[in-house]
């Protein structure tokens, strides 16, 4: 096996151990959201699982599989080995020990403050620590691309960036200006304070710090689906991509984009001045362009296949789209799912509107719309031809391979709308029950909320699909050379054209002034308040 | 830098969506004042119990007809568990919680708001409609945080609160 290929296994192996475990826990909220009696019922499993579902599929399983991508896509689009593999060894074990740490704080009930961890709620200080420590982790597999990168960059000068290294670096970038957020956050308030060498904390500086962090990070979800759709479905279709420009400035505006816009997590908040929450609205508004571009630019690209296997007619060219391929139509069904997701987005970053919807059923729905679909389900797609690729495997259980992106299409529909729905109806998220004193508002939910469990049955399914076919084809398939991954080739190669979205440099220091701007001074009045602090409590 | 005319077309068609979202919540924001919940005031959490506005919480009928209700949110209630104001005329909540992040929602309201130990919350809306309301904490804040719920009572006649509380 190809050594690196291990490396980025072994990100990927734990990226699907934490999904299959997160999966179950999914489930035990789905059917206690609907009220049903199970065993082991209680609002302190409710709340401990919530917790780890939360953490193990938005951090733990995301994070592992970017790094697993970042590696693979980098190595085949350079077609050279990464350098440092020993920093990337040391930094996956940084990771995997900092995610142990963590989960074990959260199984062992020592940390049920959900993924979000808004201070004054506090954890055993292993799960801050742990944190950091996958966090610093991925930092370490953010120096060897940076530095993979920069050495191939020496000895070709004059080449393009391939697309999916670009895509990745824009990726690494958003996350490096994300991640101060979170590690100040942490290293400054959290620790110190959960071990018990400061007594109060700050709850709105550190939900400032956090969100500086918390929005990007869905943009780290994000971009490395898009560098997928991009770089990878368009040639799964049997076509190829639309335009190669186009996909560069979509990764560029998500660099300088993606940062100051936290506030709009925010806008209910106390101590937070309204003329800021609206800058931070006005960015988040503009990121809703890149994403149309995605839009179209993919659509394109799958008419460009259709019409190759000779359709002729207005819509004829979807039905020659190789729906059986779960490469495939994982991504045609993400985006189609993202389609909805985004607009309800657009709705949550409203400022007024948000009101409606804020903490409310509805954000879950929307969520396990975006990153639990449009990223989830890509990346679950591309595993199908990751595992073989890296293990050097045939795929097995191939049918349950085929059905799986549909069940969860299924279920993340009834699922998603019908959280939506009752979101409105004032359902609040992250609840045990809401018997409410019998209240008849609260009544109104039941259906959703039936409706949302048989979502989730669907889900779970298509997630033990997922999860056998990746042991059975990881641990079981036959071993023979398998095909090469091959990236898509542009209609036209962008040869020397606007060069400028190459410069990674001049997008960065533009997204770091903006960070500024949107941050410094906010924080710097905040700081100015007089601040009280609050003592922490874990009542879990 | 060659763009495909329909790809053109479909950018230009995005930006107009861009533009009119944000006009739209630039003229609601200026004109009609439509502004989240931003106040700025802070408390010490140790002292909302004692305090003299935040420990004794309630309702507050102005002369000119509108309302200010002060309330507490604890683990696990919002006191007084049962508010009584005004239908039809501007209402001021203040909130302040000596423990947790709580969430102030009113269902099927856009009355929504965080409340944060150390700070106050302050929002000012209008209820149209007389009748019973849920109101939610929807913010976790542990183990109990789906017990924790009040009632709000929109009454079409005020004489009814004045009353009742103060």
């Amino acid at each position: 096996m190809i050594p690196s290929h291990r490396l980025a296994l072994a990100n990927l192996w734990v990226a699907v151990s934490a999904f299959t475990i997160a999966s179950a826990m999914a489930l035990m909220q789905a059917l206690s959201r609907a009220d049903l009696d199970l065993p082991f019922r209680t609002p302190k499993m409710y709340y401990l699982s919530v917790t780890a579902h939360g953490v193990l599929m938005a951090i733990v399983f995301t994070t592992f599989f970017i790094m697993a991508l970042g590696y693979f896509f980098t190595e085949r689009a350079f077609h050279r080995s990464i350098e440092q593999r020993t920093v990337g060894w040391i930094s996956f074990g940084v990771a995997t020990l900092g995610t142990l740490m963590a989960s074990g704080a959260i199984l062992l009930g020592k940390a049920s403050v959900l993924y979000t961890f808004y201070p004054p709620l506090k954890a055993h200080p292993l799960f801050y620590i742990g944190a950091t420590l996958l966090i610093v982790g991925s930092w370490g597999w953010s120096w060897v691309l940076i530095r993979t990168y920069l050495v191939w960059k020496r000895e070709n000068p004059e080449s393009r960036t391939p697309l999916a290294v670009h895509g990745m670096l824009a990726t690494i970038i958003v996350w490096l200006l994300a991640t101060v957020g979170v590690a100040a956050e942490a290293l400054l308030l959290l620790i110190p304070w959960s071990l018990g060498f400061t007594e109060k904390i700050d709850p709105i500086l550190a939900r400032m710090l956090f969100w500086w962090f918390g929005h990007p990070l869905v943009y780290f979800w994000l971009i490395p689906a898009y560098v997928i759709w991009y770089t990878i479905t368009p040639k799964v279709a049997g076509g190829k991509l639309f335009s190669d420009p186009l996909a560069r400035l979509v990764f560029v505006m998500f660099i300088v984009l993606s940062t100051p816009v936290g506030f709009h997590h925010q806008l209910m908040d106390p101590g937070v001045d309204a003329t800021w929450k609206l800058f931070h609205v006005f960015n988040t508004q503009l990121i809703i362009f890149p994403s149309m571009l995605t839009a179209f630019t993919i659509i394109a690209s799958f008419e460009v296949a259709g019409r190759l296997k000779g359709a002729r007619g207005w819509f004829d060219w979807l039905e020659k789209l190789p729906w059986g391929d779960p490469a495939f139509s994982s991504v045609a069904l993400a985006m189609m799912i993202f389609a909805i997701g985004g607009w309800g987005g657009a709705i949550n970053a409203a400022y007024g509107m948000n009101a409606m919807v804020h903490n409310t059923a509805w954000v879950q729905g929307h969520f396990h719309l975006t990153v639990g679909t449009a990223t989830a389900l890509t990346f679950m797609g591309f595993s199908y031809r990751l595992m073989p690729a890296l293990t050097g495997r045939d795929l097995e259980l191939g049918l349950l391979a085929i059905i799986q992106p549909y069940l969860w299409f299924m279920g993340m529909l009834l699922f998603s709308i019908s959280n939506h729905l009752t979101g409105l109806q004032g359902m609040p998220r992250r609840i045990y029950q809401f018997q409410y004193g019998g209240s008849e508002i609260a009544q109104q939910w039941l259906p959703g909320t039936g409706i949302s469990a048989v979502g989730g049955l669907f889900l779970f399914g298509s997630a033990l699909c997922f999860a056998a076919v990746m042991l059975g084809t990881g641990l079981a398939g036959t071993k023979r050379p398998q095909k090469e991954i091959d990236f898509a080739e542009p209609i036209e190669p962008p040869g020397h054209k606007a060069m400028i979205l190459d410069n990674m440099k001049v997008w960065t220091a533009i997204a770091i002034v903006l960070v500024i701007a949107a941050y410094a001074l906010p924080i710097i009045q905040h700081l100015q308040l007089e601040r009280f602090g609050a003592r922490g409590l874990s009542p879990f | 830098m060659h763009v495909d005319l329909y790809e053109r077309i479909w950018m230009w068609g995005a930006t107009a969506i861009i533009v009119v979202f944000l006009i739209s919540i630039g003229v609601t924001t200026f004109s009609q004042a439509f502004v989240p919940p931003s106040h700025i005031e802070t408390i010490d959490p140790d002292e909302v119990r004692s305090h003299s506005e935040f420990g004794e919480p309630g309702v507050t009928i102005h002369a000119d007809g509108s309302a200010t209700v002060v309330v507490q949110a604890i683990m696990y209630a919002f006191l007084p568990r049962e508010i009584h104001v005004p239908r039809g005329q501007p209402v001021t909540f203040r909130i302040a919680t000596p423990d947790l992040i709580h969430g102030f929602q009113i269902a099927q309201t856009n009355g929504n708001a965080m409340v944060v130990p150390g700070y106050v919350t302050q929002f000012t809306t209008v209820f149209e409609e007389a009748g019973e309301y849920l109101i939610v904490c929807n913010e976790y804040c542990g183990i109990g945080h789906h017990n924790m719920f009040g009632t709000l009572i929109v009454e079409e006649n005020p004489s009814a609160i004045t009353g009742a509380e103060r």
